[in-house]
């Protein structure tokens, strides 16, 4: 019971620090000239799209399977999203089919690691790739441009405002699927399924549930998030689509996952200070007599290198599931 | 019937190949192009006449050495996907030493392709430790370095390096340090023989030493080296280091090494991609130093067919590296004939 307790004033303090620590690093960034409104409400729409893919990732490697392959869903996703956009005149219709490509490519991606045994550090890693080719050839087919579509505005999907605030109907869907993931692994049946079958497939399957069955419903979650935030970046966020929209964003969330230890949650917290790294850089590229200083070739570092800090200092000896990355074979 | 190792791999990456060329003419007939017209082009621009075969030589350079990168790595047992930034490096000190040392023809060229090898190894070093002391995965790591590679090498040519009468590339590197063109009118240099020094140099490493052979052994088995301990760190920084050599010799053949340009663009547009194309033909040539010089006379027939291909058939070369990645795709799925072979039985 104590240690209980224990665990939960760790927590609280955790979240305090956290707390006090975003107040300092806006108070300090307020100082030098930058306004801390817009890193948050610019660190917010950075999240998103980081917060979607981390979480789908979590759900889909507590099931086993490990998809590298998220840059690549992310990229096609946000050009699909805009020719979806652009067919049904509709910039909501674009977040859907963004969401649809993105579950189309994690269920040939969890088909491919189920069935076919494959190794899924590769298969992401071809997907990656046929994204880099893809999407180029996709602007130049559709569009005869090589690389950069702006999306019509009456497509866009923009931010509201509460209290001047500018926040995104995205960002709070995925702060509630976040939530909602949490809970679904946690407290559910489905939720326990997943898990074990990522901790114990035979033991799962001697109670007589399918495991490929299972996780492939976590790739296909996994992709369909992952499918939306791409979607959103291009329609929700910037309103265009270039052909590097992604940016190492895949990259960036699967870093988040690692910093989770596969709790939601957790992944959103690390998305979150992603993002807002992200909105420092905008923030000062934009903001005039410190844009000047600094050469935006060091401030499209600061996402990047925040990765690599966080990562480097945060990773302990967290614990992934038994059977991750590997398929499940039947006696 | 029961296949030798050694021809089930090459029947996988045929295969793999197969369904490449199969999904991406299905990426053609969807946008109103003619496969057969187009993979036609695309191999007489590969091989139609003796400068063709020259230019996909020229394209395969740095692609052995890039997919010597990924194979190292993946021989022992590491995703080492830092290639495409290790390379924009080693060509950025190609061009600062070949284009400021004025030294006697044969020492220019080697100083300017060390300077590459070395900043380049330097760069893949910092993953590698991170790995090693904190056990960040390469995978993530990696592609960090290689987004602050891109901005820091396109920041130098920029502000640093750039040449005066141009503001889209940098300086020239002098004919000091350049590689001597083989054959009037090709792009194929003697940069080649490098190359291919190298990557059996690097087979001669893997197979024949101690340090290969536990390399190879850690690849091969990473339970066991796991429960014997941790990995072993001379393995993650033996692997980086023969890999980053590699890509640092790939960046600078792109400058020191091919015609005409002899300096690299601020769009970093003459090595771009490069990097990630050299996964795939690492993976056709199942990572093996000999095996990766094959493909990458494969993988330079597709670069070079490719803008034939865009020419004559209209098909856009872009096309090419959708086709690579599904190769890849297929490739990850080594069961994939036998599924085929019951599935074509029924």
């Amino acid at each position: 019971m104590s240690r209980l307790s224990n665990l939960k004033t760790s927590r609280s303090i955790k979240i305090a620090l956290g707390a006090i620590t975003l107040i300092t690093v806006l108070g300090v960034a307020g100082l030098f000239g930058l306004d801390s409104k817009s890193i948050l409400e610019i660190g917010l729409l950075a999240m998103t799209p980081l917060a979607l893919t981390a979480v789908g990732e979590v759900v889909n490697e507590k099931a086993g399977l490990v998809n590298i392959g998220l840059e690549g869903i992310l990229l096609i996703s946000a050009i699909i999203g805009v020719v979806g956009a652009e067919m049904f005149g509709n910039g909501y219709f674009g977040l859907l089919i963004g969401l649809i490509s993105g579950a189309a490519i994690g269920f040939v991606f969890g088909v491919l690691s189920i069935y076919g045994k494959a190794d899924q550090v590769i298969t992401g890693i071809g997907i990656n790739v046929f994204a880099l080719g893809f999407i180029p050839y996709l602007f130049m087919v559709l569009w005869g441009v090589p690389g950069i579509r702006v999306v019509p505005v009456e497509l866009h999907v923009p931010a509201f405002s509460i209290y001047l605030f500018r926040i995104h109907v995205v960002t709070i869907l995925a702060l509630a699927i976040a939530v909602l993931s949490y809970y679904m692994l946690n407290k559910t049946p489905l939720g326990l399924r997943i898990r074990a079958a990522g901790e114990q497939p035979t033991a799962l399957d001697v109670a007589g549930v399918r495991v490929d069955k299972i996780r492939l419903i976590a790739a296909i979650y996994g992709g369909a998030l992952c499918g939306l935030g791409g979607a959103f970046m291009s329609i929700g966020w910037f309103g265009s689509a270039v052909k590097e929209i992604s940016a190492g964003r895949g990259f960036i969330a699967l870093a988040c996952v690692v910093f989770s230890g596969l709790e939601p949650l957790l992944a959103l917290v690390g998305a979150f200070i992603f993002g807002l790294a992200g909105g420092f850089a905008t923030t000062i590229a934009i903001t005039p007599g410190i844009k000047e200083t600094i050469p935006f070739y060091f401030v499209n570092m600061i996402p990047y290198i925040t990765t690599l800090v966080v990562v480097t200092v945060a990773i302990g000896k967290k614990r992934f599931p038994r059977e991750s990355g590997k398929p499940y074979r039947r006696e | 019937m029961k296949l030798s190792s050694r021809t089930k791999a090459v029947a996988q990456s045929l295969f793999a190949i197969t369904i490449g060329l199969l999904i991406g003419s299905l990426l053609m007939i969807i946008f109103r192009f003619n496969p057969f017209n187009a993979y036609y082009a695309l191999f007489v621009g590969a091989f139609g006449s003796l400068s063709d075969v020259l230019e996909t030589l020229a394209f395969a350079v740095p692609l052995m050495l890039t997919g010597l990168t990924f194979a190292v790595g993946v021989r022992a047992g590491l995703f080492n996907i830092g290639a495409e930034g290790q390379m924009y490096l080693g060509a950025l000190a190609a061009v600062v030493v070949g284009g400021n040392l004025d030294l006697p023809f044969g020492l220019g060229v080697v100083c300017a392709t060390l300077a590459g090898a070395f900043v380049s190894l330097l760069w893949s070093l910092t993953p590698a430790i991170l790995k090693v002391t904190r056990g960040v995965h390469e995978v993530i790591s990696t592609i960090m370095f290689n987004w602050i590679a891109f901005w820091l090498t396109t920041y130098l040519i920029v502000y640093h390096f750039g040449d005066p009468t141009s503001a889209e590339r940098s300086i020239r590197v002098l004919p000091s340090a350049r590689y001597l063109v083989l054959f009037e009118g090709s792009t194929l240099t003697t940069v080649i023989f490098v190359a291919v020094a190298y990557c059996v140099f690097v087979y001669f490493i893997l197979w024949g030493t101690k340090a290969g052979y536990e390399l190879r052994v850690e690849g091969a088995n990473p339970d066991a080296g796991r429960y014997a301990g941790i990995r072993d760190w001379k393995t993650v920084l033996l692997a980086f280091m023969l890999g980053g050599i590699a890509s640092g010799v790939a960046g600078a053949s792109q400058i020191i090494g091919r015609p005409p340009v002899w300096s690299f663009y601020a769009t970093l547009g003459n090595v771009a991609g490069l990097g990630f194309d050299g996964l795939g033909v690492a993976l056709i040539g199942r990572n093996h130093p000999i095996g990766v010089i094959v493909a990458s006379i494969f993988f330079g027939a597709l670069i070079q067919g490719s803008r034939y291909m865009q020419y004559n058939a209209g098909v856009y070369f872009e096309l090419v590296r959708a086709i690579t990645g599904i190769i890849i795709i297929a490739l990850s799925v080594p069961e994939a004939i036998t599924i085929f072979r019951k599935w074509a039985r029924k």
